[in-house]
Formats: structure tokens, sequence, C-alpha cells
């Protein structure tokens, strides 16, 4: 698995928010970049992989460590 | 200078019928006394109740003694989850359910795992359709007591596969709970089914209205403390005038269910072609196809699902969201979880026998303008 090679820290913020920091952010960083999203709303377990459909970029999966719920996501295209 | 408002949330509560309100103002005036008592007033509200039932259970298609008028269509849905469960604990402590469920019914599961029993969630594909295989599959495991399917999901309108969850639950010997809260009065409920319920401010009857049948042969006991109304199934003094108007709103929404039906599908469809052709990223959710001819449901990309509803109401629209921020808890709603769509952003429009194809041209009109705006003002257009 590739690590993330960068962590958008989305802690505290409602959805859709933490999916407007990675829609912003992913476009910036090279193809095949991964993304680590922090985010404790439940609702970015839903939507996060739900943008990653509807735009085609890669959802790896969420991972829960002491920073809480974490989503990566790769960047495609 | 405001346009006419503009209601669309029938599936929360449909506006009263006029045959509704007609029967609801001549019960209230003959139909105060207690039904249970042995005067000439408690024989009127008798009369009336029994004609109630009588018509109800006919509209249903069911012997009146299998139909019980409850409080509301959640107190249906506990009464027939925790007594079809009670009713078999012999046999077992294991609740199969899909999961788009009401949440009258997911809250009944809780009940029952917290007092030791067991709740077993069949997942959905991503058009909210129930999975067979796997519906099949749990009730067929040692220790069923009951199986709770809803007959069409009240979020994104998809119409559940009854029949198939029927056949594979008589082959394994377990009775089916079918919620047809969004169906009866609007589309028919397939056969099959042991216990059902439904609630009267769906179909233009007042609120305050359930119905809960409970089929002949089936095992079900009453999770109330002991009454003796209703065959036993519903505990306390009903609402007779609101029963009455319920009944007489159920019988003529059933009369005009198909050619409603036939009015409403089209205009459904409208929605989830314009919306989905003129407002950029946005999802329409649920079946296209094997759906209920009155609901849909779309979740718009980067849109906060409370600013969109102000948003609308300020324009005059009253629509429903499943979107976190937009109700009481913080989790997004369970159906659009499980259907794994866009949660935020989402909007439930519900059509009803007062909607005009202008006002759904006006709604049509008016969303692209209102998302842009919303999403100009949040600073992700283009994203
Ligand atoms: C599918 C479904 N079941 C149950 C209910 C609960 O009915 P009521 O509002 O009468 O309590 C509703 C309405 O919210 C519903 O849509």
């Amino acid at each position: 698995m590739t690590a993330p090679r960068e962590v958008l820290d989305c802690r505290g913020q409602r959805c859709p928010l933490p999916v407007i920091a990675v829609a912003r952010r992913l476009p910036e960083l090279p193809v095949g970049t991964v993304v680590r999203v922090l985010a404790d709303d439940p609702a970015a377990a839903v939507d996060i992989p739900a943008w990653c459909r509807m735009r085609g970029q890669e959802f790896l999966g969420k991972v829960t460590g002491e920073d809480g719920p974490a989503y990566d996501v790769r960047r495609q295209h | 200078m405001s346009a006419s408002p503009v209601y669309l949330d029938a599936a929360t509560a449909a506006p009263l019928h006029p045959v509704a309100r007609q029967a609801l103002l001549a019960a209230l005036d003959d139909g105060w006394a207690d039904p249970g008592k042995l005067y000439a007033q408690a024989r009127r509200a008798r009369q009336l109740l029994d004609a109630a039932r009588a018509a109800t259970a006919e509209t249903l298609g069911v012997r009146p003694d299998e139909l019980s008028f409850t409080g509301s269509g959640t107190t249906a849905a506990h009464a027939a989850v925790l007594g079809g469960l009670a009713g078999r604990r012999r046999v077992g402590p294991i609740l199969v359910h899909s999961e788009i469920e009401h949440s009258a019914v997911l809250h009944a599961a809780e009940r029952h795992t917290a007092a030791g029993g067991t709740a077993l969630g069949v997942p959905v594909d991503r058009l909210g359709r129930l999975d067979v295989a796997a519906w099949e599959t749990a009730v067929h495991a040692p220790g069923v007591a009951l199986a709770a399917l809803i007959a069409a999901s009240h979020e994104v309108g998809t119409v559940q596969p009854v029949e198939e969850a029927a056949v594979a639950c008589a082959a394994a010997g377990v009775p089916l709970y079918v919620d047809a809260a969004q169906a009866v009065g609007r589309v028919p409920v397939p056969a099959g089914w042991s216990v059902l319920t439904a609630s009267a401010h769906k179909w233009g009857g007042p609120a305050g209205v359930g119905l809960l049948v409970v089929r002949k042969g089936t095992r079900w006991e009453s999770p109330w403390p002991a009454d003796e109304r209703e065959s036993g199934r519903t505990p306390g003094a009903l609402n007779l005038p609101a029963v009455v108007a319920a009944a007489a709103s159920l019988r003529a929404a059933a009369a005009d269910a198909a050619a409603e039906a036939a009015r409403l599908a089209p205009l459904v469809d409208r929605i989830r072609a314009r919306v989905a052709a003129e407002v950029p990223d946005v999802e329409v959710v649920g079946d296209p196809g094997h759906r209920l001819p009155h609901l849909v449901t779309f979740s718009c990309l980067y849109v906060d699902g409370e600013a969109l509803l102000h948003a609308l109401d300020r324009r005059g629209f009253a629509v429903s969201s499943g979107s976190s921020c937009t109700s009481s808890t913080l989790r997004p709603s369970h159906v659009l979880e499980a259907m794994g769509v866009l949660s935020h952003g989402n909007v439930r429009i519900s059509l009803h026998r007062e909607t005009t194809e202008a006002d759904v041209e006006r709604f049509l009109a008016e969303l692209p303008g209102i998302v842009a705006d919303l999403r100009t003002e949040a600073g992700v257009v283009g994203l």
C-alpha cells in the first residue's frame, strides 16, 4: 500500500467540507499521489467514496488510527 | 413578489384529503363517545369504528378482525416488530431486516438487541434494491423469528422485491413484516406478508392514525401492557374521528391511485431527467424504473443540505432531506449510507394530489440557480 504523501486535517468539519477539501487539493498534486483525509463527520465515510466514484478518482479505503477515522484517496487523472 | 408556496413533502405528510376533512368534521360531532360502552352514543361510535375498519380492510384486501388502528405509523411499526418477535421467541431471537428500513423499525430493532436479541441487516445495491440472495440466506438461518422489509423506500422511492422476499420467507417458515407506509393508497402491495403497517398522513388522512394488520395464523404477541381494545393490539382510546377520516380518505386515495400514479410518475421522471441534465454535479438516486410514482431524490455535490433546504424554503418550496446536517442526528441518512451514494446536499421531493405540472416546472426552473448561488457563496465552483 502506498503511504499517503499528504494529510488533510478535516477534523471538526461537517460534510461537505471534507469533500471540498480533497476536491481542492487533489488536482494540485501529481497523478498517482495518495492523500489522507482525517474526518470525524460520519458522513465522510459515505461522501468521500461517493465523490471518488463521481470524479473517477481512486478510493483506497478507510483507516482508523490515533487521529480517528481517515480516508485515503489516490489521484487517477 | 413571492409566488405561492409549493409543498413537495407528501412522503412526510400529504395535505389533508377533502374527503378526510369532511369525515373528520362529521365524526367530531358523532364519534366522540367511547365505542366500548353500552349506551346510544357509544353504539353510534361503535358503528363508525366498525364501518371504518370494514372499509379499510376491504381496501387492503384483508379481514376486518386482522386490522387494528394505532396511534401512528411509528407505533404500528414498533408493535409489528416487537410483537412479531415476541410471538416467536421460542423459535429464536433473530430479526432480519433490510438496511433501509424506516427508523421506526430500526429503533424497535435496537430495543430488541438491547434486550439480548439479535438484529441482522441485509444490504441493498446502489439503486437501493434489496440483495435478494443475501436476504434468502439470512432468513434461512436457524433462530429467525421475524423478517422486516419496507415495501418501498421512503427516502429514495425504490420499490422492493417484496414478492421474492416473501417467497424466501415462506420457504424458511419465517413471517414477513412489510412496512407499507409509502405504498398504501398509492401503489398495490404484493401479497405474501404476515404483518403489515401503514400511516394515514401519507395518503391524505390525518396524522396520528396508523394501521397494523396481523394475518390470521400469525404468531404475534402484544408488546404492550394488556388492553382489550383493537383486538388487544393497541392500548388506549383511539382518536375515532381521525380513524374515520383516515378510512374515508384511504378509500378515496385507493380509488384514484392508478390515475394519480399515471399522472405523477411522468412528473417524477421529468424531475429525474431535468435535474440530472440542468444541475451540474448532481447524483439522482434510487431505481429509475422500479420506483414509487410520487417520490424522487437527488444529492448536489459540495452543497450543504441545510443551506439548500433553507434556500428552497425562502423561494416557497417545502422539501425534505436525508443529509445529516438537516436532521437531529449527526449521522447521514442510513438509507443513503447503505446505498453508498452521496449523502450531503440531499433533497427528497414527494408529490401529491394537489401537485400540478406548473409547480414542478417552477421548481425545475428555480433549482439550478439556487444550487449555483449556494456553490458560488461556498466558493466551490469549478471543483
Ligand atoms: C416508511 C415509513 N414507515 C413508518 C413511518 C412512520 O409513520 P408516522 O409518521 O405515522 O409515525 C413513516 C413516516 O415517516 C414512513 O415513511
